[in-house]
């Protein structure tokens, strides 16, 4: 009796990202159950749900650092083909370096904390290949900048910055190479009230300017509100819902989703 | 004229899991909608206007029914649309016009206003004098223009909403009682606004508290069968 929604009519430009029945499990756990999702370019999907539901478990197989135990996943880009969890690791790493960037909630996991800011993010240009110092002192300082990170803090290792700083860092050498995908894993989790709001501003306006493609994953609902254009709910490994962020937050059509909206703050 | 909408036998209503129930909100809505036509939706509190205009949007999830939306790139059912064919159709030919203004921390009110134009691919600049005349035309004073909405007063706030929604002419928008809370300078440069697009084909559909203001631009009224529990619908809304 429910409407079906139908495959896209209007938007011509195929997804970017297919990921089909993916699966992972942990010992007993089920951490992520037949996962299936399509983000097109341009695209902002969020993906909400508590702890253990298993969403950071699915953006950490988007970017391609943990291999399932079944299930595909594309990127329709000109230098990959079929299954990316069928690359060996050197391919992952160099596809990873150039294509996809990633936001941590611990910038520990993204960054060398005792290098400096711009050597971290122009590492990022080295593993792609570059090599000639100007280019990657220049593209790193470029990258450090669009993210608002102060000029005069260049040097500075990230150990010593503020958390929201350590954030820009991580996501000017996201950005760094002009990623096709953005994958954000709380990036404002932990951060005062003010910081937050420059962060996410600062990735509003990357998206706006540079119409990257993300997907982020948040148990802030705020947060997921004012970047996604659709959302994701995620329920102990499974999606229980999904659809345009303002009918996820306005009309929550499952027990779960409705329940979780209601106890916004 | 063109029809822009086709709406047919329109169902909505609410499940609440937690209290185990669901409430109906309209049954049964049809109606046409013709290019440059104003429609007023009328009824009580309660019987189901804004949740209408919520659902032709697709903010609000259709129980039953189609709404054919005749879209420059063809005719497509909005309620069976894929996310994406809405969001570009938001951006492009589907205007939605509030109470309230969706402010974000850090943007400006000529930013934020100036937004859908970007959007479409106008420049910068173009977008930004277009945007301050708006502002201008909706009595925001100058000196607020660059300042952030977050802590405006909920009238000026209301201003930069209608300046930010007005922008751009779309082929159908949607509006929710827009006058509230408006001062008479701002009322007026609505519905001169309004009077504008209409005549240069926008097809509208709208809830007023008090459609004395719009009186003149109204084409058509639909009655939206009176006879539910506003505030415990209101509850499941907010």
């Amino acid at each position: 009796m429910a409407i079906t929604i139908e495959a896209p009519r209007l938007v011509k430009a195929a997804p970017l990202l297919k990921a089909q029945n993916v699966s992972k499990t942990y010992g007993h756990v089920q951490a992520v159950k037949n996962v299936s999702s399509e983000v097109f370019p341009g695209e902002v999907l969020g993906i909400v749900g508590e702890s253990g539901s298993g969403k950071s478990t699915f953006l950490r197989m988007l970017n391609l650092e943990e291999t399932p135990d079944s299930g595909s996943y594309t990127l329709d880009l000109p230098e990959v083909d079929g299954n990316l969890f069928d690359l060996d690791r050197f391919a992952r790493r160099m596809l990873c370096a150039k294509r996809i960037g990633i936001v941590y909630q611990n910038p520990h996991l993204g960054l060398l904390m005792k290098h400096s800011s711009s050597g971290n993010v122009a590492e990022r240009l080295l593993v792609a290949g570059e090599r000639r110092f100007s280019v990657l002192r220049e593209k790193a300082q470029e990258a450090l900048e669009a993210s608002e990170f102060p000029v005069d803090r260049l040097d500075a290792p990230p150990i010593e910055l503020s958390g929201g700083m350590q954030q820009r860092v991580q996501l000017a050498k996201a950005i760094a190479l002009e990623p096709a995908l953005l994958l954000l894993d709380e990036p404002t989790t932990g951060l005062d009230v003010s910081v937050q709001a420059l962060v996410l501003d600062t990735l509003k306006r990357l998206q706006q300017e540079r119409k990257i493609t993300m997907v982020i994953v948040s148990h802030d609902l705020g947060v997921i509100r004012t970047l996604a254009d659709r959302v994701m709910v995620m329920r102990r490994g499974e999606v229980v819902e999904a659809g345009l962020a303002d009918q996820i937050f306005q009309d929550p059509q499952h027990a779960y989703t409705q329940q979780l909206v209601h106890a916004k703050l | 004229m063109t029809t822009v909408l086709e709406v047919q036998s329109l169902t909505k209503g609410f499940t609440m899991h937690h209290l185990g129930n669901h409430l109906a909100a309209f049954d049964q809505v049809s109606f046409n909608l013709k290019a440059g036509e104003f429609l007023l939706l009328k009824g009580q509190n309660g019987a189901g206007k804004s949740t209408l205009l919520r659902t032709l949007y697709r903010s609000y999830v259709a129980q039953s029914g189609k709404v054919i939306f005749h879209s420059q790139h063809g005719a497509i059912d909005l309620l069976s649309a894929a996310d994406v064919d809405i969001t570009m159709l938001r951006r492009e030919e589907i205007g939605f016009v509030t109470q309230f203004l969706v402010a974000r921390p850090r943007v400006s009110a000529e930013a934020l206003v100036a937004e859908p134009l970007r959007m479409a691919g106008e420049t910068a600049e173009a977008a930004m004098d277009e945007a301050r005349k708006w502002l201008s035309a909706f009595g925001v004073k100058e000196d607020l223009w660059r300042a952030y909405p977050t802590t405006f007063s909920g009238g000026e706030q209301q201003k930069v909403n209608l300046a930010r929604a007005l922008i751009l002419p779309q082929k159908l928008l949607l509006l929710d009682e827009p006058t509230a809370s408006l001062d008479v300078k701002a009322r007026a440069a609505l519905v001169a606004r309004l009077a504008q697009l209409k005549a240069d084909g926008t097809a509208m559909i709208g809830v007023f508290h008090h459609p004395d203001d719009v009186a003149h631009l109204i084409d058509r009224v639909i009655d939206l069968t009176p006879g539910l529990e506003n505030e415990e619908r209101e509850d499941v809304v907010v």
